[in-house]
């Protein structure tokens, strides 16, 4: 167990504002943590969760408001500065080296040395201490990080936290990854580490496990503290409730049956991408917006990939559009009328570097090009994209880049569109953007079903799945657990599925 | 979640003006360096000596052409030189050979240049290949064939060199000898290679998916574009390249030897670089290669007519120009 070498730290945070640019994701909150408590922190995505922890553990600086630690106001200007504090955050996206082994990863930037040399053994020792606290018993400090499964990773994370002496420990849905029976020993260390007087900041969707190790609830919504009360007091419906809480109504179009009798445009049967999906099978008709809901790392995203060809993936058949197809790469899906809108806008959604026009006609390149690409054809048809989606841009031969993120969403939705695809699947279409031009958004995608499309949602965001789709699949470790029909859909329902609470 | 979720509005301008005057910081450079070149020797400034530069940029000029269309795509092909040189020594072999058989010489030739277009072909769908399907780093694969095709030629030159039986070399001489419109054949084959290039990168729905890929390769294939597909076409198109610069070489020396085409890599990726183009990728011009290449044998023909810097330190200032240049680029966004 880590050295009990501080007292317990007591953190304040006091009237913390964050603005990005001219967006306020925090509005004054103030928050304190009393050493040996377990706090759960809930809040759907974009509540401001995330950011209220960055900047409690010194990843982000907030814009206003102050910080104390046992009653003395700190500022730190890096997670080493918190780390001196006692105060450590375990990402939810891990930040492990994967070449180098556990031991060098837990001491990494911290590596104990005897003179010139590195002392090995004792940190082979540290580090087999806290991978035993943490339940790895059977972990050898000198694997590869690369060799690990995701809920080791995870587990090590942790172990690194402890060997830092961790005073106050945020962990970011650190059981997302993990079987019961690690969720069960990671419980009970954090059972041991409370009774040493660490303070313990839980987030998590799993309601479930909130109210089994937590003693006090936050609640977040909108970068505002809306509850803090002891566990005890909450049920988890009431739980769920505080998290949504808001009449959405207004920002969603208003809902068009799906008229009888439209024809199946996609229908999948038993697909499997290894590692991320076990036979998913799902049908979507032409005018129906169809949504999927689960937490991070449900398998979503790459259940899709896989549907794409850019994963390794098998599938008893897939219809597309009539066909019997299972597409071999995106040119192929494209082809077929299938086109996908990645989650990850700047990663594989938009080159941003490139002007609007490159990017809108990337996937239907061919359309302007006879042999020769007709500049023309291509800016009549971004000044069409323009006037359709509502980009705003100074002037039609700016770079991505310099869009906001909204109208960088609305290109790359234009983009994805331009293909002319039957079957369109949307992975997180409004995240990063601000509310107005999620209501367009919303109001887009309500056009296409209109159209006669089929329309796929990912999303994180509940509210949005309920106020836009006919009917939400529910995934949770691979597996399609529910699909829910308009009647059904509301949060508890979603959430109690996407966590197997049901 | 929120962070992420606010993007920079700064938006970075310096690449869109460098998109669309690619080619002027190379060309005020060829500029300074041509008035130097006048100051220093007379003979510098002379139609013969423009002439005689351009006839040896071509072959440097038409890799360097095939080479920005891989560099764009975010690739390198190191095994450019080796492979000039085992083209060369395998076409003089195939024509000698069937020489004999009682061809005409014209139709021997003629077998040869096809044979050494064909080659290059050949060998940049195999790199591509290796890079696509493989899943090899171009580095390491460009690098072994580096290795692979200069020990083959010194294997079948059996160390010394391969020479052209003297009445082909007569029939092939006028393809780098000979003339139209007063203007060498090489340079016709430079300037035409050079259109070709500029069209197929900038009017073309292929150019468009090179700069897409060497720009950020996870966006292209999410965007439909068939990446292996156009990555191989690019080895393979740089082959082609290499060959039609291995078929104009040929009839200059009239053999090969271990020493053929060496350091030709070193001057091809220079010309590109010199040429505005970013060593990640992503965008580049033609012109600016062009450009690129000419300045750099300009630099070595000032070597030659002037004495203040030993001809012999030629590949060393070719070097140091290479890294200059990156030195320059390396704060664009």
């Amino acid at each position: 167990m880590a050295a009990p070498g501080h007292a317990g730290v007591r953190v304040e945070l006091r009237g913390i504002v964050k603005r990005f640019g001219a967006v306020q994701v925090l509005h004054g909150i103030d928050l304190g943590f009393e050493p040996g408590r377990v706090y759960g922190l809930l809040g759907e995505n974009g509540a401001g969760k995330s950011t209220l922890m960055k900047i409690a553990a010194g990843y982000e600086s907030p814009s206003e408001g102050e910080l104390r630690v046992n009653g003395r106001a700190v500022h730190f200007d890096g997670p080493r500065a918190a780390e001196a504090e006692g105060i450590v955050l375990i990402h939810q996206e891990f930040n492990l080296a994967e070449d180098l082994t556990v031991v060098q990863n837990i001491f990494l930037g911290h590596e104990k040395r005897r003179g010139w040399w590195l002392d090995d053994a004792a940190m082979r020792a540290v580090a087999r201490r806290v991978l035993d606290d943490v339940g790895l018993h059977k972990v050898d400090p000198d694997t590869r990080v690369r060799e690990l499964i995701v809920a080791e990773r995870q587990l090590v994370e942790i172990a690194k936290a402890l060997s830092r002496q961790a005073r106050v420990l945020i962990m970011d849905e650190p059981t997302a990854t993990l079987t019961p029976g690690e969720t069960g020993r990671l419980f009970e260390l954090v059972a041991r580490l409370k009774a040493e007087g660490v303070s313990i900041v839980f987030i998590s969707h799993k309601l479930d496990e909130v109210e089994r190790i937590t003693e006090q609830v936050i609640v977040m919504r909108d970068g505002r503290l809306v509850a803090q009360q002891p566990t005890a007091t909450l049920t988890r419906a009431q739980m769920a409730n505080l998290m949504v809480g808001r009449e959405l109504a207004d920002l969603y179009p208003p809902r068009s049956e799906v008229p009888a009798g439209a024809p199946v445009l996609l229908s999948v049967q038993e697909l499997s991408v290894p590692g991320w999906a076990q036979r998913v099978s799902f049908e979507v008709r032409a005018g129906e917006i169809f949504g999927f809901a689960g937490l991070v790392g449900a398998g979503r995203t790459e259940l899709f990939e896989g549907l794409l060809g850019l994963r390794e993936r098998s599938a008893k058949a897939v219809q597309l559009a009539g066909r019997a197809l299972l597409p071999r790469s995106p040119r192929a899906a494209a082809d077929a009328g299938l086109t996908y809108l990645s989650e990850d806008r700047k990663g594989r959604g938009l080159h941003l570097r490139f002007g609007l026009r490159e990017n809108l006609t990337l996937m239907a390149l061919r359309r302007h090009a006879r042999p020769w690409l007709r500049r023309a054809s291509e800016t009549a048809a971004l000044e069409q994209a323009v006037r359709e989606f509502g980009i705003r841009c100074g002037s039609l031969e700016v770079s991505a880049a310099s869009l906001s993120g909204g109208n960088q969403q609305k290109l790359a939705l234009a983009k994805v569109l331009h293909p002319g695809p039957r079957v369109v699947v949307l992975d997180e279409p409004t995240r990063g953007v601000d509310i107005g031009a999620k209501r367009e958004i919303y109001a887009l995608i309500r056009r296409l079903a209109d159209a006669g499309h089929a329309v796929v949602v990912i999303s994180s965001e509940l509210m949005e799945l309920i106020g836009l789709c006919h009917r939400v699949a529910v995934m949770r470790a691979g597996r399609l657990q529910a699909t829910l029909s308009a009647g059904q859909l509301n949060e508890q329902e979603l959430i109690a599925h996407a966590t197997g609470t049901h | 979640m929120p962070p992420e979720r606010t993007e920079a509005i700064a938006a970075p301008a310096a690449p869109k003006r460098a998109l669309r005057l690619p080619a002027v910081g190379p060309l005020l450079g060829l500029l300074l360096l041509c008035i130097a070149g006048t100051l220093l020797n007379r003979e510098f400034a002379t139609p013969d000596n423009a002439l005689n530069v351009l006839t040896r940029t071509a072959f440097i000029g038409i890799i360097a052409v095939g080479m920005c269309f891989v560099i764009i795509s975010g690739g390198i092909d190191l095994s450019v030189g080796s492979m000039a040189a085992l083209i060369a020594g395998v076409t003089i072999l195939l024509m000698n050979r069937i020489a004999p058989l009682g061809w005409p010489p014209a139709a021997v030739v003629m077998t040869g240049m096809g044979a050494a277009v064909l080659l290059g072909a050949l060998f940049g769908l195999a790199h591509g290949l290796l890079i696509t399907r493989g899943r090899i780093e171009p580095f390491i694969v460009t690098l072994g064939t580096l290795g692979i095709f200069r020990a083959y030629l010194t294997y079948f030159a059996d160390g010394g060199a391969l020479a052209l039986d003297n009445e082909l070399a007569d029939v092939y001489g006028p393809v780098y000898y000979g003339s139209l419109l007063g203007i060498p054949i090489p340079v016709w084959v430079f300037a035409l290679v050079a259109i070709a290039g500029a069209l197929l990168l900038n009017r073309t729905a292929y150019g468009r998916y090179v700069q897409a890929i060497g720009s950020n390769e996870q966006v292209a294939r999410y965007a439909a574009v068939d990446v292996d597909r156009i990555k191989v076409l690019a080895y393979t198109l740089l082959g082609v390249c290499v060959g039609i610069a291995t078929l104009l070489y040929v009839p200059r020396l009239g053999s090969a030897s271990p020493t053929t085409g060496l350091l030709w890599e070193l001057e091809a990726i220079a010309a590109v670089i010199v040429g505005g183009t970013a060593l990640r990728g992503g965008a580049g011009s033609i012109g600016g290669t062009v450009v690129g290449a000419i300045l750099l044998s300009v630099i070595s023909n000032i070597l030659n007519l002037t004495s203040i810097i030993s001809v012999y330190l030629n590949a060393a200032v070719q070097g140091f120009v290479i890294i200059a240049v990156a030195f320059m680029q390396r704060r664009r966004p």
